[in-house]
């Protein structure tokens, strides 16, 4: 496999299946994730791109193999805990939590660097004061990255399509992720919410962060990604640089119908 | 402003048996905020974590008949051996009664999590209503139909000085406006910490709060415990006053009003159930004093419907986008809504 002969393995699927009552949505999934890659998962509509995400973060039990994060088996693991060993995801459509300020957004994402308890909350100990004015400090970064600062006041439900998908990102970034898992992160944004949150990728690739995403938007993937896998009706056609799978006959057929004039 | 607002209404709410000499209206304050405390305590459940359970009686009637009980004393059988409590002091029974409810309500807690939904509606409505038939059917240590009498009031000893019992009216409202006050302070802090964050992500959006590493079903629990604890309080505080329980305590239509307190007041606010409760704690002795028991019913009925239906949000978040959306200078609606307090 290239680009991961180099690297440690960060993710491993090992030939994971998902049946839904005889319906195949994933049939013979196998791929890896180096550390510090960033990988675009790609395929027509069905191909059972979000199905991975969803097996690969605890939300489906797959119907054979196995994922493992950094050698840890998620089997069994709720998605609370895969979060916990730091596999983080983002939801395809607007995830944030609506009816909040775009700051109590990322307090309650940043649940798990912080640990006051009933007894902190009740007693209003000074040991939960402190941990509160460092969480509203971390807040207050992760809103400068994603350039939301001057929102953090606002519900989240009236912002734009495209800062509210910032927004989620910096939900996920709350959560300290090591892997980020992005499901169609620019799907619905303009030309220019797409370089922002472009740009957004690189300074946190920046970070050392390994990046998983799912996309539909052929530029973006070609132009962010180190290494593409596409899927097809469940199953891996393709593997590679942006560049060869541009020229794969395989996936030009996959996309857009064409027979293969060479097989 | 805020502080000074609070401050007002606190000492119009300790001065009222300065200058309310009507005893059976003090009567009417001091049920009404029992019942407050209650769908206070519903609040956190229903209106922070979104769970709604149809059963919240069942611990306000569990700390009711625990509080009596450990307060008056019984000697029961269970299988052939004689069990005998005697008479302990009221607030034994007090801490035990709220214990108790609080124990059921991490039972339900952590059921919510395996049935959801309107199965879960279904089974607090049935825990509720099992306990009614356990207190209506378990004669020699409920009396049953017969009811529970003479139970004593709260007393308070102070050693070396004497003792305080709460005969009077004036010293009962006291003792349940201090109780709402702490209940109050109980839930305003839980939400606006770090956990209250938990419970309401938990409300907002389930699958976001999980893939942040929130474990939901903990602070679920945790509010289900909290939130029967408050009610089971509830419960022996109205034991105490009321001073006779008898099975009905556990009918449905409590759960239902608590739930009408909560909803028309604006769940999912710190002041949603005070304003609510106070409505309908007051509004049927209002009307009783012109219209016939018929009509009062329809006129219940009418205006819950007509809250409901203008104001889906509830009274609290409505009046404070009002607020809000009065001046040029005032603050946007976002920042009050974010502010529940």
């Amino acid at each position: 496999m290239t680009g991961t002969s180099q690297r440690p393995v960060a993710l491993e699927v090992e030939h994971v299946v998902v049946r839904f009552d005889g319906l195949v949505a994933i049939a013979d999934l196998a791929f890896r994730v180096g550390e510090g890659e960033i990988v675009g998962l790609i395929g027509p509509n069905g191909a059972g791109k979000t199905t991975a995400f969803n097996v690969i973060t605890g939300f489906l039990r797959p119907t054979e193999g196995r994922v493992l994060y950094r050698g840890t088996p998620l089997g069994g693991l709720k998605p609370h805990q895969i979060a916990a060993l730091g596999l983080v995801r983002t939801f395809q459509r607007t995830s944030v939590f609506q009816t909040r300020t775009v700051l109590d957004n990322v307090l309650t994402a940043l649940h798990r660097r912080g640990s006051a308890g009933l007894w902190d909350a009740l007693l209003r100990l000074p040991r939960g004061a402190v941990e509160e004015r460092r969480l509203g400090e971390q807040a207050q970064e992760l809103l400068h990255l994603v350039g939301l600062e001057r929102r953090a006041g606002e519900r989240a439900g009236v912002l734009s399509y495209g800062d509210q998908r910032l927004l989620g990102v910096a939900l996920a970034l709350a959560a300290q992720p090591s892997m980020l898992l992005l499901d169609e992160p620019v799907s619905g944004m303009n030309a220019t919410e797409t370089s922002r949150l472009m740009k957004l990728l690189a300074d946190i690739r920046g970070l050392g962060t390994t990046i998983l995403l799912v996309e539909h938007d052929m530029r973006m993937v070609m132009g962010a990604c180190e290494r593409v896998i596409v899927l097809n009706y469940g199953r891996i056609i393709a593997e590679g640089t942006p560049a060869s799978i541009q020229s794969d006959p395989e996936v030009i057929r996959a996309y857009l119908g064409q027979k293969a004039k060479h097989a | 402003m805020r502080r000074w607002l609070a401050g007002g209404w606190l000492l119009l709410l300790l001065s009222v048996p300065l200058w309310m000499h009507d005893q059976y209206l003090l009567h009417v304050l001091i049920v009404t905020g029992i019942f407050i405390i209650a769908a206070m305590s519903l609040n956190l459940l229903l209106g922070y974590t979104g769970q709604l359970s149809l059963g919240h009686v069942a611990f306000f009637g569990i700390g009711a008949y625990t509080s009596a009980l450990v307060s008056l004393g019984f000697e029961i059988d269970i299988f052939g051996y004689p069990v005998v409590h005697e008479p302990w002091p009221e607030l034994a029974g007090f801490a035990i009664g709220t214990a108790l409810a609080g124990l059921c309500g991490y039972a339900i807690g952590r059921l919510s999590f395996k049935v959801r939904g309107a199965y879960f509606v279904i089974v607090t409505i049935s825990f509720a209503e099992v306990m009614r038939l356990v207190a209506l059917n378990w004669v020699e240590l409920t009396q049953g139909p017969a009811a529970l009498t003479n139970i004593s009031p709260f007393k308070f000893a102070f050693p070396g000085i004497g003792s305080f019992t709460f005969w009077s009216k004036t010293s009962n409202y006291y003792l349940v406006l201090g109780s709402a006050l702490l209940a109050y302070a109980i839930i305003k802090r839980i939400v606006e910490s770090r956990i209250g964050r938990a419970m309401i992500a938990l409300k907002e959006n389930e699958p976001l709060a999980l893939s942040l590493g929130i474990d939901v079903t903990r602070y679920l629990v945790l509010a289900a415990v909290v939130s029967a604890a408050l009610a089971g309080a509830a419960g022996s505080l109205y034991a105490h006053y009321i001073r006779i329980i008898d099975p009905s305590i556990f009918l449905f239509i409590y759960t239902v009003t608590m739930v009408i307190m909560v909803i028309t007041g604006g769940k999912g606010t710190l002041a949603g159930p005070v304003v609510g409760g106070v409505i309908f704690g007051f509004l049927p002795v209002i009307v009783r004093s012109f219209a016939a028991p018929e009509l009062q019913w329809i006129l219940y009925g009418a205006l819950m419907i007509a809250i409901v239906v203008l104001l889906p949000e509830g009274i609290v978040p409505a009046v404070e986008r009002w607020i809000a959306n009065r001046g040029p200078n005032s603050a946007r609606p976002s920042d009050v809504l974010a502010d529940h307090s």
